[in-house]
C-alpha cells in the first residue's frame, strides 16, 4: 500500500518536473474556469455539416498563432527575435490577394501560384532579416524593426484600388471566388476547419526535421554559444539565417490563412499585434528569451492558451473595456508560476517548514 | 562595419522621405484678385475610400464655376505636413482655410497665426482640442450619436412594417475599437435607443475592433452563447461582413433569420444589401464640401454660423439600395 503511494508520489513529482507541465497546467487552468462560468463550453456538436463548439473555435482560431509561434521559437532559440512577422503576414496576404484578383469568374493567377508567391515573399522577407542579423550582425530587434514598420506600408501600396480614376493604396481588396475561402474555412465534406490541418502539418514537419536531423541541435548550440558552435564546425551564420527564413515562411502561411478567412487583403489589420502574441506564446511555453534550449510543443501550447483565454473571455461575456485587464492578470499569473526565482523561493520556504 | 551600414541606411531613409515630402507639396498657386474665393484645404491623406470621397467632394464643390479656387494639400497622415500647409496658405493669403486634422492636439500656435492674419479656419471631420475655441469658426462632420439613434429608429419602422413590433426582440452589438469617437457615439445612440422600448433586449455587446476577422470571431461566440438572436448591430461594415460569415456558418440566413444593421455604408455594403444579407446601413457621410461652402457663403454675407455643423446622413436599406448604389461616390 505504502509502495503504491510512494510510487504515485514519485510519478507525480516526475510529472511536475516535466518541462511541459507548467504550460499545460496554465492552459488547463484557463479552460477549467469555464466549467463553472460557462458549462456549455466543452460541448462539441456537428452543426451545418461541420464541427461546432467553443473548443473547436479555440483550435481553429489559434492556428495562425500556432504557425507563427513555431517560426518564432526557432528565431528565439538562436538568440534572436523577429518583430516583423505581423507585417510580413500582411505583406504576403496582400501579394496573394493581388495575384488572385477580384474577378467573379476566375482567378487572375492560379491559386497555387499565388500562394507559392506569397510564401516566397515571406521567405524573402525572412532572408532580408536573416542577412541583417547573421551577416551584418545588426541587433535582431533593430534589424526586424525595419520590416515591422515598412512591411505594412509596402502591403498597403500593393493593396491599391482604383477609385475615381486614380490608384489609392491601403484599400481592402476582396477575392470573389468561393474556392479561396477553403484555406481559412472548410474544404467540401470535411468537418474539421482547414487551418487546423495546416497548423498540425506545420508543427509535425518542423518537429520531425528538428528531432530527426541535427538541425535542432545546431540551433540550440548557436543559441547557447555561437562562438563555441563555430569552433566545433557549425556554420552559426547560416543557422541563424535559416531561422529567420523559416520564420518568414511561417509568417506568410499565417498571412494567407488570415486573408482567406476574410477573403480579402486588409493591409491595416492582418497580423496586427501578432508579433507580440507570437513572442508571448513562446514565453508562455516556458522557453527562454535568451535562446538555447527550446520546446516546440511548449510554444504550441502557449499559442493555444492565448486563444483559449480570448475565447473564454468572450464566452463569459466580459465587457470590451475590461477585456485587456483580465488578459493582463492571467498572463502575469502564468508567467510568474513559471518563474525559476519564484519556484526556488517556494521550495526554500517549503524546506524550512519541513 | 556596423556603423557604416547604419549610416547608409539612414541616408537611404532621408532620401526616401525627401522624395515623399516633395511629392506631398501643394500645387502652390497663389491667390489672385480675380473675384474668386480662395480656399486652402489641408486634408489628412488618402487612407480610405471614405477619405477619397471626402477629398472628391471638396474638389467638385470648390470649382471656378461656383466662384472658388481650391488649393488642396494632402498631408499623408502627418501633422507636421498639415502645419506646413496651413503656413503656406497664410503666406498665399487665402480667404478661408479648411483643415481635417490628423490629430486633436497641438494646433494652438498655427491657428493663432491664421487668426492674426485674419483668415477664418473651418474644421472638417475630426475635432481639434484647443484651449480657445475662437481659433476656428466652425466644425463640419458626422454625428455618430445620431447615426446610432437613426439605426434604432429604422429598426422600429422595419419591425412595424413586418408586423413584429409586439414581439420580444433580442439584440447583440458588435462595437468598434473602444474609445474611438465612432464607437462611443454609435454605442450610446444604439443602447439608449434600445432602452426606450421594453420589447428590446440587448443580450451582449463586445468589441470587434472594426475588423472583419474579429467581427466574425465575436459573432461566433455570440451565436454559441445565445440561440435566439434576432438583430445584430455592427458599428462598421467590415464587422458586419464578418458577422454574416459567422451566421452563415451555423446554417442561418443573414438578413432573414437575423436582422443585420450596419454603419458606414461603403460600396461593398451596398452589394450585400442588394444580396439581402445586410438589412440596413446608416451612412457616415464624407461629402463635407457643400456644407463647408454653405458656411463660407454665410460668412461672406456677414452672418454668424453655428460652431458645430452636422452633415446630412441617410439610412439605406434593402428596399432602396439598388436604385441608390449607382449614385454613390464611395
Amino acid at each position: 500500500m505504502s509502495d503504491t503511494l510512494s510510487l504515485i508520489k514519485s510519478k507525480g513529482r516526475a510529472l511536475v518536473g516535466q518541462r511541459l507541465f507548467l504550460p499545460l497546467f496554465a492552459l488547463f487552468l484557463v479552460l477549467i474556469v469555464n466549467v463553472i462560468k460557462t458549462p456549455a463550453f466543452f460541448n462539441i456538436s456537428i452543426q451545418n455539416g461541420v464541427l461546432y463548439g467553443y473548443i473547436i473555435d479555440i483550435i481553429n482560431r489559434s492556428s495562425e498563432l500556432v504557425i507563427l509561434a513555431v517560426g518564432m521559437t526557432l528565431v528565439i532559440a538562436t538568440g534572436g527575435i523577429d518583430i516583423s512577422v505581423g507585417a510580413v503576414s500582411a505583406l504576403s496576404a496582400a501579394v496573394c490577394v493581388r495575384l488572385l484578383g477580384s474577378s467573379y469568374d476566375n482567378y487572375a493567377t492560379p491559386m497555387v501560384l499565388a500562394i507559392l508567391a506569397a510564401l516566397a515573399i515571406g521567405m524573402i522577407c525572412g532572408a532580408f532579416n536573416g542577412l541583417l542579423v547573421s551577416k551584418l550582425r545588426i541587433q535582431a530587434m533593430v534589424a526586424t524593426l525595419i520590416l515591422f514598420t515598412a512591411g505594412r506600408g509596402v502591403a498597403q501600396l500593393i493593396s491599391a484600388r482604383e477609385i475615381g480614376g486614380k490608384m489609392v493604396p491601403g484599400q481592402i481588396i476582396y477575392v470573389r471566388m468561393e474556392s479561396f475561402k477553403g484555406i481559412g474555412g472548410f474544404l467540401p465534406k470535411v468537418i474539421v476547419p482547414t487551418p487546423v490541418f495546416i497548423a498540425a502539418a506545420v508543427v509535425l514537419i518542423f518537429y520531425l526535421v528538428l528531432t530527426r536531423t541535427a538541425l535542432g541541435l545546431y540551433i540550440k548550440t548557436v543559441g547557447i554559444n555561437s562562438r563555441a558552435g563555430r569552433l566545433v564546425g557549425i556554420n552559426s551564420t547560416f543557422i541563424m539565417f535559416l531561422g529567420y527564413v523559416l520564420c518568414g515562411l511561417t509568417a506568410s502561411m499565417a498571412g494567407v490563412i488570415s486573408s482567406s478567412r476574410i477573403y480579402s487583403s486588409d493591409a491595416n489589420n492582418i497580423g496586427l499585434n501578432m508579433e507580440l502574441d507570437a513572442i508571448l506564446a513562446v514565453a508562455l511555453g516556458g522557453n527562454s528569451m535568451a535562446g538555447g534550449k527550446f520546446s516546440l510543443a511548449g510554444s504550441v501550447i502557449g499559442a493555444i492558451t492565448i486563444q483559449a483565454l480570448t475565447t473564454s473571455l468572450y464566452a463569459m461575456g466580459v465587457t470590451a473595456d475590461q477585456l485587456p485587464v483580465y488578459k493582463a492578470v492571467v498572463v502575469v499569473l502564468i508567467v510568474s508560476i513559471q518563474s525559476e526565482e519564484l519556484k526556488r523561493w517556494i521550495s526554500a520556504r517549503g524546506g524550512k517548514k519541513a | 562595419m556596423k556603423n557604416r551600414v547604419i549610416v547608409l541606411f539612414l541616408a537611404v531613409l532621408l532620401i526616401g522621405t525627401g522624395i515623399l515630402t516633395a511629392n506631398g507639396k501643394s500645387d502652390g498657386a497663389a491667390a489672385e484678385g480675380n473675384g474668386l474665393i480662395t480656399v486652402g484645404y489641408a486634408q489628412v491623406g488618402a487612407e480610405s475610400d471614405w477619405r477619397t470621397a471626402n477629398t472628391e467632394s471638396f474638389k467638385s464643390t470648390f470649382v471656378e464655376a461656383n466662384g472658388y479656387k481650391l488649393i488642396f494639400d494632402d498631408a499623408q497622415q502627418k501633422q507636421e505636413n498639415q502645419i506646413k500647409a496651413i503656413r503656406n496658405f497664410i503666406q498665399q493669403d487665402v480667404d478661408y482655410i479648411v483643415v481635417a486634422p490628423v490629430v486633436e492636439t497641438g494646433w494652438e500656435t498655427v491657428l493663432g497665426e491664421a487668426k492674426a492674419a485674419g483668415i477664418p479656419v473651418i474644421l472638417s471631420d475630426r475635432m481639434m482640442d484647443v484651449s480657445d475655441d475662437s481659433l476656428y469658426v466652425a466644425w463640419v462632420g458626422g454625428n455618430f450619436l445620431k447615426e446610432g439613434q437613426d439605426s434604432v429608429v429604422w429598426l422600429n419602422d422595419y419591425l412595424k412594417k413586418t408586423g413584429r413590433d409586439n414581439e420580444k426582440i433580442n439584440c447583440v452589438l458588435l462595437q468598434g475599437t473602444i474609445g474611438s469617437s465612432a464607437q462611443v457615439g454609435r454605442t450610446k445612440g444604439i443602447t439608449e435607443g434600445l432602452a426606450k422600448n421594453s420589447n428590446y433586449n440587448l443580450l451582449a455587446k463586445q468589441t470587434g475592433e472594426f475588423t472583419q476577422a474579429k467581427g466574425q470571431e465575436v459573432m461566433e461566440s455570440f451565436l454559441k452563447a445565445y440561440d435566439n438572436i434576432d438583430v445584430v448591430f455592427a458599428e462598421n461594415d467590415n464587422m458586419a461582413f464578418g458577422a454574416i460569415d459567422a451566421i452563415k456558418a451555423v446554417g442561418k440566413v443573414p438578413g432573414k433569420d437575423i436582422i443585420i444593421v450596419s454603419f458606414d455604408a461603403v460600396h461593398e455594403a451596398f452589394n450585400r444589401m442588394i444580396a439581402g444579407e445586410i438589412n440596413a446601413d446608416v451612412e457616415c457621410n464624407p461629402l463635407h464640401g457643400p456644407r463647408v461652402a454653405e458656411i463660407i457663403q454665410m460668412l461672406e454675407a456677414g452672418k454668424s454660423v453655428d460652431k458645430i455643423m452636422y452633415v446630412k446622413e441617410g439610412v439605406f436599406d434593402q428596399f432602396n439600395a439598388k436604385e441608390i448604389m449607382p449614385t454613390r461616390k464611395y
